[in-house]
């Protein structure tokens, strides 16, 4: 096995900002004082004309970015997903969601994987409450490649996007020959024992729980979803009939993120049982980031429960 | 100014008081107090200092107005009605179902509103992003925010008035109109924001403060505002809230209440005979 080469999805959020500003001359970025853990720090070196800083005030932030953008630019504003989906979001609903703006709001630090800061930095509601505002795009790339592929594509999106990255060293799963297009998932492997659907840093444990179910004889067909919303129904429901049990795997509450839209998409069209794995509707708590994933049960070992629950209750409603 | 864009102002300023009253009255909803304390600046912003064309409201080069305190709307749709950005037949289905006015600014829907607002605090750094956009792109156009005064109790307020300055976004023009008056009473008896021209001074920003009715005074803020280098302007209006209608001026209670079909007509009847008065004026 090759190498397994790490990078955060926030380093190539900024790396690549810096990547698309040489040809999108109307990109601007505007950060909340963070710009050395959103990394937007990257592009402030390089253009620092086309840099923003708000200072510590995350609502201004998304209204004046909403402002930029009916003027014409092509605007990223970064803060951590806490304070971007949190604290600014009836500022994201009704300065950048009602207007339907393409504002690309670039949230990092989402997830129980922020670790030592704890709970208060811990935000595992921004999907659900992303999801709640009519025409916005949620993206949650699972690797560096990903966020490559995500950025480029959203800049023709006429509207407004949630980019979600994360704060740890993630494992790097695609190459570059990676075809992404937003609203569509992939199907990483093949199986019809059991569905895994998993966005972000979860799609690398998924991958793990498919060998290690593999082993055990459950075949696991596991597909990345990138994009939240707009949900890929296709991909899902093909899924629910020709595996006939989901597992799906967030780095965010089991309410109202990917779960909840899986639920949602075969709970009305192909009912089928959906376990979800997430954090329990509970608050994090301080520590390193990969022990902090295991406690609250973001692991492949976790993922391999749920999934033989779910082909337990497949088979139990067969008969 | 010429005794004859006096006349035309003042003229102006009652037929937006009277589209006012005819939307508001139709829709039997929304907020006439605050709409009528700022017709004499939207008469003077649209039709003396705003850069802008209503054939083409999209125009990237034009003056830009954020109605901040978005509930105001009436007020707002009256002035565009004027300008000719859509026929004044529109303002009577204001708040109706297939009415592209709704009840709060909708920039998707109706011809000549910058920014939807509605939601007090972001369109003042709305204002802000656009104004900050025209610095950056080294266009010359205007922004112009108008603001409640009991919005000013929104900490986004603050959070826009320091960025603005430290922007030194002296192509913004933050209009506070000071009628004293918000839902729940005067603003003393809310929680004051008093004293408004001190904290925008200490804010940073050129100040100017005017009696909220007399368009000579509102133009020549105006004119102040646009040669004013470095740092933004805030035009604190004097306002009377309900202004030109004998029983809302002064009355918290006419802040968001329709008046029914008596008092409709008897605000209708001292309309008309003010504008009249302007209009057989010399």
């Amino acid at each position: 096995m090759a190498e397994i080469i790490k990078k955060a999805t926030r380093d190539a959020y900024g790396e690549n900002l810096v990547a698309l500003a040489a040809e999108y001359p109307d990109l601007v970025v505007l950060d909340a004082d963070l710009s050395s853990a959103t990394k937007t720090g990257m592009f402030r070196k390089t253009f620092p004309d086309r840099f923003i800083n708000v200072g510590i005030a995350e609502q201004n932030l998304m209204s004046i970015a909403a402002g930029l953008a009916t003027s014409g630019k092509q605007v990223f504003a970064s803060t951590f997903a806490m304070f971007a989906a949190g604290r600014a979001f009836e500022q994201v609903r009704n300065s950048i969601g009602y207007p339907h703006l393409p504002v690309k709001i670039g949230a990092t630090h989402a997830g129980i994987s922020v670790g030592e800061d704890g709970a208060t930095h811990q935000c595992c509601e921004d999907i659900a409450l992303m999801r709640t505002i009519p025409g916005m795009t949620i993206i949650n790339p699972a690797d560096a490649v990903e966020v490559k592929k995500a950025m480029r594509a959203v800049m023709k999106l006429d509207g407004p996007v949630y980019l979600r990255f994360g704060r740890l060293a993630v494992p790097i799963l695609f190459d570059e020959s990676y075809d992404f297009a937003i609203g569509k998932g992939m199907q990483l492997t093949e199986g019809t024992d059991v569905a895994i659907i998993a966005t972000g840093l979860m799609v690398a444990e998924a991958l793990t729980a498919a060998e290690l179910l593999k082993n055990e004889g459950i075949k696991a067909r596991v597909i990345n979803m990138a994009t939240i919303k707009p949900l890929d129904r296709d991909i899902v429901l093909k899924a629910a009939a020709e595996t006939g049990a989901i597992v799906t795997a967030e780095e965010h509450t089991i309410i109202g993120g990917l779960g909840g839209a899986v639920a949602e998409t075969v709970g009305e069209a192909l009912p089928v049982p959906v376990m979800r794995v997430g954090v329990n509707d509970t608050f994090g708590r301080s520590g390193p980031a990969l022990e902090l994933l295991k406690i609250y049960g973001l692991s492949a070992e976790n993922i391999v429960v749920k999934a033989k629950q779910a082909v337990e209750i497949k088979k139990q409603s067969c008969r | 100014m010429d005794a004859l864009t006096k006349k035309e102002l003042l003229i102006t300023a009652t037929k937006i008081r009277m589209a006012i009253i005819e939307g508001v009255y139709n829709a039997k909803s929304g907020h006439p107090g605050g709409s009528l304390s700022i017709a004499e600046t939207l008469a003077v912003l649209y039709f003396v200092h705003m850069r802008v064309d209503p054939a083409n409201p999209k125009w990237k080069e034009r003056d830009r107005l954020v109605l901040s305190k978005g509930h105001t709307a009436p007020a707002l749709y009256g002035a565009l009605a004027l300008k000719g950005y859509f026929p004044m037949e529109d303002i009577p289905t204001f708040r109706h179902v297939d009415s592209h006015l709704q009840g709060h600014p909708d920039m998707k829907g109706t011809p000549g509103v910058d920014m939807s607002t509605g939601s007090l605090g972001q369109g003042t750094s709305a204002a802000c992003g656009m104004a900050l956009a025209a610095k950056l792109d080294g266009s010359n156009y205007r922004v112009y925010g108008i603001l409640g005064d009991g919005e000013l109790e929104e900490g986004q307020i603050w959070e826009a008035a320091m960025f603005s300055v430290h922007k030194k976004l002296d192509n913004l023009c933050l209009i506070i109109d000071n009628n004293n008056l918000q839902i729940d009473g005067t603003l003393d008896d809310v929680n004051s924001p008093y004293p408004i021209t001190d904290k925008f001074a200490a804010f940073g920003f050129n100040v100017i403060t005017i009696d909220g009715h007399d368009v000579e005074q509102i133009d020549q803020a105006i004119t102040a505002a646009k040669k004013y280098k470095g740092k933004p302007t805030a035009i604190i209006l004097k306002c009377v809230k309900g202004k030109g209608v004998s029983f809302m001026e002064n009355q918290a209670g006419w802040h968001g209440t329709a008046p029914n079909k008596e008092q409709y007509e008897q605000a209708m009847q001292e309309l008309t005979a003010q504008l009249k008065q302007y209009e057989e004026a010399v």
